[in-house]
């Protein structure tokens, strides 16, 4: 078992809709996705950005393109046009949940994306 | 088979056309398609059509109409754009008058109006109808002197019943993000009202084209720095078949890539629930596409999923939610981070004595903690080379806005050493506060109206 960031191994996009950011996850492999699933709960995202989501995290699997989706509810200071962020358009936490530190069996790292 | 060539010009109001004379001059496209229609660009075309009621349309379709219109004459390609945002009989006023200027004649202008629902909100309410905000209940009536404007999303059926009677460039108002890329599929494959699945592909396409660049290479977290000649970045095209499925591609010759990686961030990009993307044409489940490489910068997409457009349509209105003041201050090594953290002390203590009125204070470091908040660890001060401070307050009249810039110059010669001013690094803007309600898609298109004319 490794310790590893998410930026070596996923790739990530965010943007916002309203006050709700969106992101979403994507696994290089099924048996990373498969790791992920179990390892990059709801509860975890919502751990890695403490006050800045306000609101609950729910998380949507779409397996056809090895994804996760979080919808972060009252993520951006009241959304895009109304916020008082640098980021209220949501942009940056894609990258900020590269960030996260998580365990992952060795034997799946290789082929990882590497950033 | 049939297929129908759709190509994207513009991802938002103020987008670049290079790509999209690329498109046209390199490529095959039979349409060319524009989403200029954020959210907030309603608030901003309002503001226009207040100082002029001919304004109210995304101004740059004047520069768009001189380059494209050429290859609409030459090449026979249909320019399909919501650029009308609160006034498309103003933009087709506009796009005639560039027709005429540069002689082409016998172009046909389509346009769709009906989506504009701000005069009709309290007939809407005396039927019945709910206009609370969907996402937190609250009464229409908190904010109802205070709207800038409201209206109903329209989806692709106006834009091929303008096609239907031969538009060459059809402006709508308000429409979905997909409606300008599905309609063309439409009238051109034949597919029915009612044909969910190869809708539901439609739907798909005009999801991964309605950003523009950021389907072929733009925004990518992927190996960015691998992704070539992104100065010149094509937007994306698509071939589609009779059965809906299509491929995505761009210009050849042009920078950017389409690979399977930049098509899946864009696929799930705001979609939210990605069983069920609810637009006025289709309800569409993306679990079931299939993305495959099928060549070089070739991305083979089907499988979609439809289900019925759902009873109501979603109405988007926007109303003013007071002001932002903001000022911004750099500061150099030495200590950067905490000359930063005492500016921040000496402006909090001169707002507070001044009695600045506000609702809100925000204060980030730019260089340090602004785009990642509180997640970002906050790194030795002695590795931090330079750092900005900014900070930002709510307030609901202007003047106590901009009574918070005017505090920033000062501290160039009364705070602590190393500091730099950038020019306009303070600002008062208007908020704007979105508000969202579902009506009764009936009492909104039995007043929408199609109609084409021929410049002479």
């Amino acid at each position: 078992m490794a310790k590893v960031r998410l930026k070596d191994v996923v790739l990530a996009r965010s943007g916002d809709k309203g006050d709700t950011c969106d992101i979403s996850v994507f696994a290089p492999n099924e048996a990373v996705y498969e790791h992920l699933r179990r390892v990059l709960t709801a509860d975890v995202v919502k751990r890695h950005f403490g006050p800045w989501v306000q609101g609950a995290v729910e998380r949507f699997e779409v397996p056809n393109v090895l994804a996760l989706k979080f919808l972060c509810h009252g993520a951006l200071g009241g959304g895009a046009s109304s916020s008082l962020r640098l980021d209220n358009l949501g942009k940056c936490f894609g990258p900020n949940l590269l960030r996260l530190e998580i365990d992952i069996p060795d034997h799946l790292l290789a082929g990882g994306e590497g950033r | 088979m049939k297929q129908v060539r759709v190509g994207a010009a513009q991802g938002f109001y103020g987008d670049i056309i290079e790509p999209a004379l690329d498109l046209a001059e390199k490529s095959d496209v039979a349409y060319l398609c524009f989403d200029c229609l954020a959210e907030l660009t309603l608030a901003i075309l309002q503001k226009d059509r207040q100082r002029d009621p001919a304004l109210g349309y995304t101004k740059d379709i004047t520069a768009t109409a001189r380059a494209l219109l050429p290859y609409v004459k030459r090449k026979g390609i249909k320019l399909i754009t919501n650029a009308g945002g609160l006034n498309p009989e103003g933009a087709r006023r506009e796009v005639e008058r560039i027709a005429r200027e540069m002689g082409i004649k016998g172009l046909r202008v389509g346009i769709a109006t009906g989506d504009d629902i701000l005069d009709r909100l309290d007939e809407l309410q005396a039927a019945g109808v709910d206009l609370s905000d969907k996402d937190t209940g609250r009464p229409l009536s908190e904010i109802r002197d205070r709207l800038l404007f409201a209206n109903a999303y329209l989806g692709a059926w106006p834009i091929v019943e303008a096609l239907r009677q031969g538009a060459d460039v059809v402006i709508t108002g308000r429409t979905t993000d997909t409606a300008q890329f599905l309609a063309p599929c439409i009238y051109e494959l034949g597919w029915g009202p009612e044909d969910w699945d190869r809708l539901a592909q439609g739907l798909v396409l005009g999801h991964l084209m309605e950003c523009s660049g950021q389907v072929t290479g733009g925004n990518h977290s992927g190996a960015w720095w691998d992704v070539p000649d992104l100065d010149r970045i094509g937007y994306p095209m698509a071939e589609v078949s009779e059965d809906g499925s299509f491929v995505l591609t761009k210009a050849p010759g042009t920078g950017g890539r389409v690979s399977v990686d930049t098509v899946r961030e864009q696929f799930l990009y705001e979609i939210h629930d990605p069983r069920t993307y609810i637009t006025p044409d289709a309800i569409a489940d993306l679990t079931t596409v299939r993305l495959e490489q099928a060549g070089p910068d070739r991305v083979r997409v089907s499988g979609a999923t439809g289900r019925p457009a759902p009873p109501t349509l979603k109405a988007v209105m926007g109303y003013r939610a007071g002001f932002m003041g903001s000022g911004m201050v750099g500061f150099s090594w030495p200590k950067a981070l905490s000359k930063a953290r005492r500016a921040a002390e000496i402006i909090q203590k001169q707002i507070e004595r001044l009695g600045v009125q506000y609702d809100d204070i925000y204060v980030d470091y730019l260089g340090v903690n602004a785009l990642h908040g509180p997640a970002a660890p906050i790194p030795d001060e002695d590795t931090i080379n330079e750092v900005f401070l900014r900070v930002s307050i709510r307030t609901r009249d202007r003047e106590q806005a901009a009574r918070l810039g005017r505090l920033f110059p000062p501290l160039v010669l009364n705070g602590p050493p190393g500091v730099a001013m950038m020019p306009f690094a303070a600002f008062t803007r208007e908020l704007i506060g979105l508000w969202s309600a579902l009506i009764p898609r009936r009492l909104v298109e039995e007043r929408v109206q199609v109609s084409v004319e021929e410049v002479g």
